[in-house]
Formats: C-alpha cells, structure tokens, sequence
C-alpha cells in the first residue's frame, strides 16, 4: 500500500508533528515500506497457531534448595529494648 | 614475528606456544603493531587496551613457562566487539549516550575467554547499539574494508570483521540478531558463526533484541570457529535465554569429512534474495565441490524470504523500542541519526503484529526443521554480493533491501558464514552451512571440509605499506 504526500500530511497532522514539504516525500516513501511488510506479516494464516516464546529448549534455571538464612537471634534481638533468654521480652498485659 | 604479518590462527598460535617457537608476549606485541599501524585506516578498534594486554601477557608466559598451561587458547590474543562488557573498561556500544558506562563484571563469554588465558588487545568497533548503520556523526568512525577501504564491513559486527581479515587478531567475539556476526564476516571474507540461539550466554553484552540476539566468534578458519566455541558453548544459569544443553568436542568432529553427508543447497533463495550472478555462480561451485567431495547434494526450498524479513522485523523493532524508548523520549539527541530513525520505527507497531510475527515464527521455524529431515546441513547465501560502497550503504531507517541474513535468526538454526570465492572486483564472497539446532558440529565439519579443499584461506586482503 502506497501513502502519498496528502495523506502523510494529514497524519502528521494528526501526530501534532510539523512537517516541511521536503519531508513528506521521503517520510511517505518510509511509511510506506512498513505498510508493504506488515501486508506480508497479516498475509499468513495464523489461525489456531500459538505464538512462538522461545527457538531455545530453555528451562527456567533452579537455586539450590538450601537454607541461606537465619541464625542471627543476635542481629534480630540487637533491635528489642529489652531481651531475655533469646526472646523479645515485654511488659505483661494480661493477668 | 611483527606488525607485517597477520597473526598466526589460534590452532597455529596454540601450536607454536606449545613448541615454544612463540611466546604470548610475542603475540601480543605483534597484535599491538599491527593494530598501530593499520587502526587509523581500518578503523577497527574503539580502544586498545596495551598495557592491560601486556600485563596479560606476562602473566600468561609466566604460568607456561611454569607449566601451567591452561589450554589450547592460553596466551593468544582476542579482541571484543564494543557491547561486551570487560571489568574495568569502557562498554560504549559505539554510541555518545555510553561515553561513561564502565563494566562493574565481565560478562559470561569474556569471563570464558579470560579463563582459557587469552590476552584482550581492546574493544572494537559496530554500529551505533548493534544496530543503525554505518554513521558519521558518532563518537568513533565507522570501520572500513581490509580488502578495500572505500568499502563497507557488514555489520554490526564491522570492527571484529575489520580486525580479523586485516589479521590483527585471529579471534574477535560478535553479536548476531539479524546477520550482525555473518554479513561482516562475508563482507571481510572471514568465517562468522552464529551459534544456536541459547548456546552461548549473552548475559554481560549490551542487548538489542531478547529474542533474536545470539554471540559468536569470527575468525579466520572454520577449525578456529570450533576451538573458540568450545570455550564460549554452555548453559549460563543466568541467562533467561540460554539453553541446558550438552556440548559435544567440536575437534573431533573437524576430523571427519563430508562422506555420507546429505547437504541440502537452497538454490532457490539466490533468486527469491536477489543475489548477484557472482555470487550466485560461487555457490553452485560450492555445491559441486561438496558433491565432488562425497556429499550428497539435493536441491530444497526455504520458505519465501520476504516472510521472513517481515517476522524479523517486526520483532526486532519493537524489542529495540521497548530497549531504547526512554532514552529516545528524553534525550533522542545523543542517537545518530540513522540508529534514532530506524529505533523510533518501532513505536508504530502494535502488540497484535508482534503476536502475529511470534506465530509467523512458529511457522516457519517448523518449516525449516522439516527440511533437516531430509538433509544434515543447508547451504544458502547469506550476502547478495560483495560488499558495497561505504558511501552507498542502504541507511534509510526501514532498509529496502531484503537482508539474507536473518532467516535464521528468526528459527535459532546455528549459521556459518564462510569465504567460498571473490568477485570481479577482488571482495570476498561467502557461503551459509545451516545446521540442525544445536548441531553445530556437523556445521563446522561440513564448513571446515569446503575450506580445505577449496583452499580461499591462503589469500589475504593486500594492505598497502605492510608487506603482509
């Protein structure tokens, strides 16, 4: 599908965006191509055909399954006003 | 050894540092010479790391000499194109937006290559983000032709061909999306592989495309093509896209001809592509050489090119744009003007024709592995001719032309580039074994059997005050 000059200019119009009329020519010639390849692409028939994710046999890549955390009673309690026994200790509420 | 001979391949190389008859500091300084006196004219480097090479270089000959020699690549010299990522230097992607940008890590392939003991002589050039064209308003010239200065590289990966065929370097790293390792390598007439994608990790290298992007080598032999990619080949846990994969010894398979081998030349796309009469005629004699060397050959038909092209471009566009589009909003100024036009592209298209060209996709990539029921290997073109002028290089931002190249980037096929003749004009011409995925074994076995019989490595570009 070929755009000429008029049509490029009411697009570009639409786009707020302002053109020269040396501009229309060449920008129309680019619209253009991409008109022609996206012609190719719509083409095919896709019907019932699910979109390629990967050409790779790529499976998601596992962590070792083992505990990288804890043992820090330490670290954690150095933010307790008061500690006790490895415990957050607290005023008793309730008798 | 000296700035007038091109380096040694890396299979030579290996050979002489394990008789002695080379040292790596020998090489490097040789790679250093010859990068003096040839850069200014070539192009080829953006930055040569001396002293970081020098520095390698001794330690390399400090551990042989120990006998710690780490493998057939310890000591020789390597370069990279400039969107690898090297600690402590520059990644600039040849572009003004990166100026600043120094690599915190190596990436994955880098890391690989510095394990073997190889001595990084610098960072080379390509287009503007792998992409664009050849430009002037950069920050660094575009490389030009060994065989022919007045010439274009190919590209993106224009340095690394510059480097290789001009023989500063006997191993430069590429990248691939839509030809960017095999046009320059076919332009500079070296050897290009584009891996299977997933392959090779591309975790460390500046991203243009996620879902077409794959790295590879160019060298001089199809044998140096298989060394470096033993080194480079295997699953990168870190990569989203890399492959858990086995990776089979690529020398061994070297050892074995093409007897038995079923080669399926795709005669037809020299038409469908529009390729030059030259170039068309090198490839029949390829064929008949490979017929002649106990291949069968049979005739097979890829689907229509311009499918092809219309999926790769339409994905590439607009991964690019969802890469680039906030740089382009806030400061589109720093782009060249031809990486800015033909990034900005991908904003017109929309979230249904990329679903569209990803089912496209599915159908043409089954399409090719039908044909690799038939046949082992594929033999296509992968250039229409030889290299144009510099000056005459197609930079309009939607390029008219139809590449070649990209059909295989579009199915993940691994894809070898290599010299199969010259044009009238002296430029190279070039051949594409295509292989089953994740063969690329019977790939170099079928490309390094054509190059010995066809003997095209025995001719170097003639650069003009070196008598190399």
């Amino acid at each position: 599908m070929a755009l000429d000059k008029a049509t490029v200019a009411r697009i570009a119009t639409l786009a707020r965006i302002r053109l020269s009329d040396d501009e229309l020519a060449p920008l129309a010639a680019e619209l253009s191509h991409i008109l022609t390849w996206i012609g190719r692409l719509n083409e095919v028939d896709t019907t019932g055909v699910a979109p390629l994710a990967s050409v790779a046999a790529v499976s998601l890549p596992m962590r070792d399954d083992t505990v990288t955390d804890g043992n820090c009673a330490d670290a954690i309690l150095g933010n307790a006003p008061v500690a006790a026994k490895g415990f957050f200790a607290v005023p008793k509420v309730v008798e | 050894m000296n700035a007038n001979q091109p380096l040694p391949t890396l299979a030579e190389a290996g050979r002489l540092i394990a008789s002695g008859e080379a040292s790596p500091v020998e090489l490097t300084e040789a790679a250093l010479a010859r990068a003096a006196a040839l850069n200014d004219r070539l192009a080829a480097f953006i930055e040569i790391t001396a002293e970081r090479a020098r520095a390698a270089a001794r330690r390399a000959e400090r551990e042989i000499a120990g006998g710690r020699r780490r493998g057939r690549l310890h000591g020789i010299p390597y370069g990279l194109k400039d969107i690898y990522d090297a600690a402590g230097l520059r990644t600039t992607a040849h572009s003004r937006l990166l100026l600043d940008n120094v690599a915190a890590a190596d990436a994955e392939t880098t890391a690989r290559l510095e394990a073997a003991g190889m001595i990084l002589i610098g960072k080379l050039a390509t287009h503007e983000f792998a992409t664009g064209g050849p430009a002037f308003d950069l920050p660094f010239p575009p490389a030009r032709n060994p065989w022919n200065t007045a010439h274009f590289t190919g590209g993106s990966s224009s340095g690394s061909g510059a480097a290789v065929a001009s023989g500063i370097l006997p191993l430069a790293m590429g990248s691939d999306t839509g030809g960017s390792i095999r046009v320059p390598a076919a332009y500079c007439g070296t050897v290009g592989l584009k891996p299977t994608y997933g392959r090779v990790s591309r975790r460390g290298v500046v991203p243009l495309c996620y879902s077409l992007d794959t790295c590879g080598p160019l060298t001089w032999t199809v044998e140096d093509a298989a060394l470096a990619l033993q080194a480079l080949a295997g699953h990168d846990p870190r990569d989203p896209g890399s492959a858990d994969v086995p990776v089979p010894d690529y020398a061994t398979a070297l050892r074995h001809g093409v007897a038995g081998l079923r080669i399926g030349y795709a005669k037809g796309f020299n038409d469908d592509g529009k390729v030059a009469a030259e170039q068309a005629a090198a490839l029949d004699a390829a064929a008949a050489l490979l017929a002649k060397l106990g291949a069968e050959v049979i005739e097979v038909a890829l689907p229509p090119n311009d499918h092809f092209q219309a999926c790769a471009r339409t994905i590439s566009h607009s991964e690019s744009f969802a890469i680039h589009a906030e740089d382009l909003k806030t400061r589109p100024e720093l782009y060249a003007r031809v990486t800015r036009e033909r990034l900005t592209l991908g904003a017109f298209i929309t979230a249904r024709q990329y679903v569209q060209a990803q089912r496209l996709r599915r159908i043409l990539t089954r399409r090719v592995d039908t044909l690799f029921e038939r046949c082992d290997v594929l033999l296509t073109a992968v250039i229409p001719g030889p290299a144009p002028l510099l000056e005459e290089t197609d930079t309009s931002p939607w390029r008219s032309a139809q590449p070649l190249a990209s059909v295989f980037n579009v199915t993940g096929h691994p894809a070898l580039a290599q010299p199969c003749g010259f044009a009238a004009n002296g430029l190279p011409l070039s051949a594409q074994f295509v292989g089953r995925a994740f063969d690329e074994a019977t790939v170099l076995r079928v490309g390094h059997a054509y190059e010995r019989a066809a003997g095209w490595t025995a001719r170097r570009p003639a650069l003009a005050g070196l008598s190399g």
